[in-house]
């Protein structure tokens, strides 16, 4: 926990409501996501006992399996969910954009929007990752042959959870995760999790302090928890009796179908407080202003959308079960590089979160006092343009001599820290050698550079991610990550595996 | 053992390895040197480099930082003049004068060194550069470079040797996930892990001799940090010893800790209990209190090179588990009139070496042990840089915090346990400074 993250938990406590941490939205929230509640079955890993899913925050669709331990029930489920799923999925399918390909003046096209699931918690992206894992497998014919619809769900839960580990994706999010990046509340990280707590922070009732309508979530009668997980009590003097309810009716239609509403009503009471927080939470982010680089981000999901929804149409095979040496890396490298470019994006989009970075002594902050916009270094045709300026500034300055720094209001130049040197009164003079991002001349065309006066701020981190160096290709995979890999093909035997 | 069969002792290691490398042959592609810290390391990838190389079979040697690249290049051209060394690297790196002394051939492309019999660079640039395949590869720190470095160039070379130290700290990512723990390739864990387990049959072998740390020392780091290699230290009880010139006076907790760190090579400066933010002010000018004080009490060390060399500043070390301590240290430094004194994190100071170092202690003042405060590899780091003595700044209670977070860290499937744990190996230095405590007054 940063400083300024700490701070804002103490204030949040002394003023009784969360505290922001962020002056705008760093996440990108659609004007029609899919919201998604499920609940599991306590005790077996990962079996659906219902959800509530919709785009509609109005008219949301209940899914519920009456036995959750029955396999047919289960794959019953996962098709209606599928059907659900692949129909939100069709309404990005329409409208295209084109944008240009490099400099070269060729262009491509795009999805003109993309998908957004949204979930109430780490736990929610985590079944979801699960329950794709578990149908992306599955075959439309054969032995143990499934809806058609199901597999297809599996590869997009599987592809969607794949892209939640990149934090600069925002295209499946857990609520609580997105409210926590913008506000500071007055409890622990842990109890951040609970969503109707942290909501309770952030936005308390009329005549409540965060305090109280933390202390309020808490009680599951009025909050149940926001699954997956259910509460205890629920399972134990409601659940069980009706699921047993459910299964002594079989085979009387009449008993049968009151046994199923009386769960359905149920299970209802129990996932609609959340259903209706996780589309509060979007609200509040979406009252938000978006940040600089928030758009050019879901630029980056719509490509990746529209790449996989071609892969898909080609026929593309599920996602294997393991990354294999090649893979790995090659994710690793790209999740490095998107964890680094948010970080970088964030800070410059945000300066709260700048302030964070200048009081680490990352970044400082302060007005040019001096400038040599003229200064060239080399002789003959290797003379290059390094203007200096040096900034005064009160921010603690830790940054070594020779680091590269970046300022937001100019990504595309580079400035190289000369010198830092208190200069009494708690000042700190910085010297810095700028590059790039000034024409290719030896002169700066005007309002390149910074000039005398002006308030700047720079920082080290820098949304330019250096590759490590090519990777072999997996064929190529070398003796010392055991060779070679099997290509994956799906096999007949794929489809046997247990759900769980 | 006397000195010199101890010195017989670890060249009979060296030529095992030299002869195991002679061995390799067919799938058989891959020898690793596990080296306790100042075992020796560096004059074994010299000797081998030099050896291969005499032996007419040019060798690719990769380092991690552009530092241990300068260091090796200077003393493979020391060790074999007539060799011709060539140091491949980035544009922008500005050759250092003593690379430029040692003669070598300094280069960004491989074609201006196709001559060169040994061929030094960062694990980074190998990774950038593209053609070219060498019959040999020497990796040095082997267990700090990442697996999907390794995938990287692992193409480049037909057989190699690793050398590092297993007990120093974890290759790191800024990404956290749990998406290949327990793959044999997984890309985050070291290059050397992935070898031995993708390669059970690769031969290990283990320098047993530590020249760096002194008989004081080597039988804790080696019980806490390598519990099964074991070491010992190439000089025996005496034969080193620090002596202060002139008598304390005026500083009483300061002046005993100090001595009793000369006479017994460890001690514990224990501060008051107390719950801290991270740059604990009163650790941190302890820290630089007892640096200076070494200084003041004209600090002179005797070993086995010299009969008496004054410790100066820049042979007195400060480690700490954060930047901002470090730099937090540096500024009590330069008040304390001593700006000379290293002071850096355990990630900075690897491979690095010390008379006298000064710890703070990665869990002083904290509420809680995580897992990259309880990390074995960075305790290891801190307590292992130095030839005589080592000093160690906690608030006190470190014993019962460890006590109160035992290690939850998961255990997952097909991921091999890892010894030392951290946890354990920080009782260990614990139970054994308990003996060398000095009160803060």
């Amino acid at each position: 926990m940063s400083t300024m993250t700490a701070l804002a938990r103490a204030l949040a406590v002394e003023q009784g409501v969360a505290q922001p941490i962020a002056t705008v939205r760093h996440v990108h929230i659609s004007d029609r996501p899919l919201v998604f509640v499920p609940l599991a079955l306590a005790g077996e890993a990962n079996a659906p006992l219902a959800a509530m899913v919709g785009d509609d925050r109005s008219d949301p669709h209940l899914l519920v399996v009456a036995q959750p331990r029955n396999r047919d029930q289960r794959f019953a489920f996962a098709a209606e969910l599928a059907r659900i799923f692949v129909l939100y999925l069709e309404l990005f399918f329409g409208a295209e954009e084109t944008v240009p390909v490099g400099r070269g003046g060729e262009q491509r096209t795009r999805y003109a929007d993309a998908p957004q699931l949204l979930v109430p918690n780490q736990g929610g992206i985590e079944f979801v990752a699960l329950l794709g894992r578990s149908t992306r497998f599955r075959r439309a014919e054969g032995e143990w042959a499934v809806d058609p619809a199901v597999p297809v769900l599996g590869q997009w839960l599987s592809w969607l959870a794949g892209r939640a580990e990149n934090p600069a994706s925002s295209m499946l999010l857990a609520m609580t995760g997105a409210l926590a990046r913008h506000w500071a509340s007055g409890q622990s990280a842990v109890e951040d999790q609970n969503l109707a707590a942290l909501a309770g922070w952030i936005d308390p009732p009329e005549g409540m302090t965060g305090q109280q309508a933390a202390a309020a979530a808490e009680d599951p009668l009025t909050w149940p928890p926001a699954g997956p997980a259910t509460d205890p009590t629920f399972d134990n003097e409601v659940l069980a009796r009706l699921i047993e309810n459910a299964a002594r009716a079989e085979g009387d239609e009449r008993a049968e179908r009151r046994a199923l509403r009386a769960l359905t009503e149920a299970l209802r009471g129990q996932i609609e407080p959340a259903w209706r927080l996780v589309w509060k939470s979007a609200d509040l982010l979406r009252a938000l202003p978006p940040g600089e680089h928030v758009a050019r981000r879901w630029d980056d999901d719509k490509d990746a959308f529209s790449l996989y929804a071609a892969y898909l149409r080609e026929g593309g095979a599920p996602q294997p079960r393991r990354d294999s040496a090649v893979t790995a890396a090659r994710r690793l490298a790209w999740l490095e590089r998107e964890t680094v470019r948010y970080a970088a994006q964030r800070a410059h989009d945000d300066p709260l979160v700048m302030a964070e970075q200048r009081l680490a002594g990352e970044a400082f902050a302060g007005q040019v006092i001096a400038a040599e916009p003229g200064r060239v270094v080399g002789s003959g045709r290797g003379r290059k343009l390094r203007p200096l300026i040096t900034v005064a500034t009160t921010d603690p300055v830790a940054i070594e001599e020779g680091t590269r720094l970046v300022s937001p209001s100019r990504p595309g130049q580079n400035a190289v820290l000369v010198s830092a040197a208190p200069a009494g009164e708690g000042l700190t003079e910085a010297v810095l050698e700028l590059s790039g991002g000034m024409g290719y001349g030896l002169i700066a065309p005007t309002g390149t550079i910074p000039e005398v006066g002006e308030q700047v701020c720079f920082a080290t981190l820098a949304d330019d991610w250096q590759p490590h160096g090519e990777l072999p290709l997996p064929e190529d995979t070398p003796w010392t990550h055991g060779g070679p890999p099997v290509p994956y093909q799906p096999a007949d035997e794929d489809v046997t595996e247990a759900w769980s | 053992m006397t000195v010199t069969e101890m010195a017989a002792h670890a060249a009979r290691a060296e030529q095992e390895v030299l002869a195991a490398l002679d061995r390799l042959a067919g799938d058989d592609r891959a020898v690793v040197v596990d080296s306790p810290p100042g075992a020796g390391k560096t004059t074994l990838v010299v000797r081998a480099a030099v050896t291969i190389a005499a032996a007419g079979e040019p060798v690719m040697v990769v380092a991690q930082t552009n530092e241990q690249v300068d260091d090796l290049v200077c003393r493979i051209a020391e060790a074999a003049p007539s060799l011709a060394v060539g140091r491949l690297s980035a544009a922008d790196y500005v050759t250092s004068p003593r690379v430029g002394l040692a003669g070598a051939l300094v280069a960004t492309g491989l074609d201006d060194l196709r001559s060169c019999a040994v061929t030094v660079a960062t694990a980074a640039k190998w990774a950038l550069t593209r053609d070219g395949s060498w019959p040999w590869a020497i990796v040095d720190e082997a267990y700090q470079m990442r697996s999907d470095m390794l995938l990287r160039i692992a193409g480049r070379f037909e057989r190699a040797l690793f050398v590092g130290d297993p007990g120093q700290l974890d290759p790191f990512s800024v990404v956290e996930t749990q998406r290949w723990t327990g793959l044999t390739w997984d890309p985050m864990v070291s290059a050397v892990e992935v070898l031995l387990r993708n390669n059970p049959s690769v031969q290990v072998l283990r320098l047993p001799v530590s020249w760096r740390l002194p008989a004081t020392a080597a039988p804790v780091v080696a019980e806490a940090f390598y519990p099964f290699g074991g070491f010992s230290s190439g000089t025996g009880p005496g034969e080193r010893s620090l002596s202060l010139r002139t008598r304390g006076l005026g500083a009483r907790a300061l002046d005993e800790c100090v001595e009793l760190a000369a006479s017994a090579g460890w001690a514990l400066y224990e501060l008051p209990p107390r719950q801290t933010v991270r740059t604990d002010a009163e650790a941190v000018a302890a820290c630089a209190a007892l640096a200076a004080r070494l200084l003041q009490r004209g600090c002179e060390a005797a070993s086995e090179v010299s009969p008496g060399a004054p410790v100066t500043a820049s042979r007195i070390a400060i480690g700490t588990a954060h930047r901002d301590q470090a730099r937090a240290v540096r500024k009590a430094l330069a008040g304390a009139g001593a700006p000379e004194v290293v002071a850096d994190t355990a990630n900075r100071l690897q491979g690095r070496e010390f008379d006298v170092t000064i710890v703070l202690h990665p869990l002083s003042g904290r509420r809680d042990a995580t897992a990259f405060h309880l990390e074995s590899g960075r305790l290891c780091v801190l307590t292992s840089r130095h030839r005589h003595a080592c000093i160690v700044v906690a608030r006190a209670g470190i014993p019962e915090l460890l006590d109160a977070h035992p290690a939850v860290e998961p255990v997952h499937l097909n991921v091999p346990a890892k010894f030392p744990d951290g946890w354990a190996a920080n009782q260990a230095i614990m139970a054994h400074l308990a003996d060398h405590k000095v009160r803060a007054s």
